[in-house]
């Protein structure tokens, strides 16, 4: 296999595998918070659901940049393209910015989930703004996804 | 060990708070005609276990239990909280200090929130096993239990005791990561070391008796030679002092009673504390609900001890303490 097309598959698993295990940190870190609510108050189950599962979507993104790399580089499709090492090189620049986003937005996400978490374990009225809080985060990570899916589709 | 992940705990302190007394439900519970109504406010609220319990007194330890029980159930290292335990520790290994010099049995006196049951501590002091307690507590249980024998002097035992039990929580806020733990300590040596040196004032204590009375300790905001002078000067004396001290806001309270010395320094504590509503993680908001309910248990004594004597409900009020949310 040529070297660029190396460099695709790196940029393809950085997305994937930074911005997942930001998620999966930022979900289980709320997903502790909520449980300790529904072990006292099983009746706030759905709100604390939600807030738990909103550091979840760097995962996504990130997946969704990798896939799309790998299908533009034909690696799915069984008969990769010819790539050269230049273009990898900028293919796994196209890919970082939605990996090194996505870890530390779902990291910091998930920790303000926990505090939202808190609020509507106390005041479970104000979860409307509860949300608020976690969602501006998420800015951040649809920024990321935004250039990296530019910067594949351009590059490849 | 390593730093325990407190995520799930505060959540589920969070939750708890949530059924804390506010101040409404005190003024309900104030406004209740009997001590009757109030318990039956209470067990209505959820204290108690609902069945066979059914008097003040059971239903106030059994919600301290459940309390301790709790918190046992979430934190692993319990030691980040033995700033709140040592109270009970040193009070356990007094009464098992004095059982065993005296030879009999007083199985009402000790407090089962502790690190060692009553026929643990029982055997450490008849085997005179001083190793098995933590280190600092070594030399000074074995020269209190030995002056215990020589002199037969219990009151002397429990000065000594005592002032073990304020270095202990002194250092055990100096051992703690969390501030809040530590200014906790800070304030709890400070506020007692004012106590004593009143009651030892009004008693007639010597300059001799107040050194081995007050903890002497940097930090806390007292100084202690010149509290032991004031205190050899007189009442006004030590009021005085305090108003030059951190704690100078209750001094009004020190001139009005000693109870509500003690009222004040409760609500200092509770506003030290709440910040902690607002934190996410790490111990101090664990150890912020501790310190709350025991201090509601307080306000709930003392309105249930009210109603009992017949004491109108605003001479209860001036006893009720600060609710934590």
């Amino acid at each position: 296999m040529e070297l660029g097309l190396v460099f695709v598959l790196l940029g393809a698993a950085v997305a994937v595998l930074f911005a997942g295990a930001g998620s999966a940190i930022g979900v289980g870190k709320a997903g502790q918070a909520a449980a300790g609510v529904v072990t006292e108050d099983p009746g706030k189950f759905a709100k604390v659901l939600i807030l738990q599962l909103l550091p979840g979507t760097q995962g996504l993104y990130g997946l969704m940049i990798g896939f799309v790399t790998m299908v533009r580089a034909g690696l799915l499709g069984g008969s990769p393209m010819e790539i050269s090492v230049g273009t990898g090189l900028m293919t796994l620049a196209a890919c970082l910015p939605v990996g090194l986003v996505g870890l530390i937005s779902g990291i910091y996400q998930g920790k303000a989930s926990v505090a939202s978490i808190g609020v509507v374990a106390k005041k479970p009225e104000q979860f409307a703004k509860a949300m608020l809080f976690p969602a501006m985060v998420e800015t951040y990570a649809i920024l990321a996804l935004l250039i990296s899916f530019l910067a594949v589709t351009a590059v490849l | 060990m390593g730093r325990q992940d407190l995520t799930y705990a505060v959540a589920r302190i969070r939750a708890l708070e949530t059924k804390m007394f506010t101040e409404e439900d005190l003024n309900r519970l104030l406004a209740c005609p009997t001590e009757d109504d109030a318990v039956e406010m209470l067990m209505a609220k959820g204290w108690g276990n609902g069945e066979d319990a059914k008097d003040g007194e059971t239903i106030l330890e059994h919600e301290l239990d459940k309390t301790w029980e709790t918190v046992r159930s979430l934190v692993e290292d319990m030691s980040t909280l033995d700033v709140l335990s040592y109270k009970d520790l040193h009070h356990n290994i007094k009464s098992a200090m004095k059982q065993v010099a005296s030879g009999v049995d007083a199985p009402e006196t000790y407090i089962d929130n502790s690190f060692y049951s009553a026929d643990e501590l029982l055997e450490i002091i008849r085997e005179k096993a001083w190793h098995r307690f933590p280190d600092f507590l070594q030399k000074p249980a074995a020269d209190a239990y030995d002056m215990l024998i020589k002199t037969g002097d219990g009151q002397m035992l429990d000065v000594m005791m005592d002032r073990t039990c304020l270095e202990s929580i002194y250092e055990a806020g100096k051992r703690s990561d969390s501030e809040i733990i530590k200014k906790y300590a800070c304030e709890t040596v400070g506020v007692t070391d004012i106590k004593i040196a009143i009651r030892c004032q009004r008693t007639g204590k010597s300059a001799d008796f107040m050194e081995t009375a007050l903890a002497r300790r940097p930090g806390t905001g007292v100084d202690v030679d010149k509290l032991i002078k004031a205190a050899l000067s007189g009442e006004g004396a030590v009021i005085e002092y305090v108003e030059e001290t951190d704690y100078h806001d209750g001094a009004q309270a020190l001139k009005n009673s000693m109870s509500e010395f003690e009222c004040w320094c409760d609500n200092r504590i509770i506003d030290l504390i709440k910040p902690e509503l607002r934190n996410s993680d790490g111990i101090g908001p664990i150890f912020a609900y501790i310190y709350a309910r025991e201090n509601e248990l307080k306000s709930v004594r003392n309105i249930l001890m009210g109603k009992r004597s017949g004491l109108p409900a605003e001479e209860i009020r001036e006893r009720v303490r600060k609710t934590y949310v």
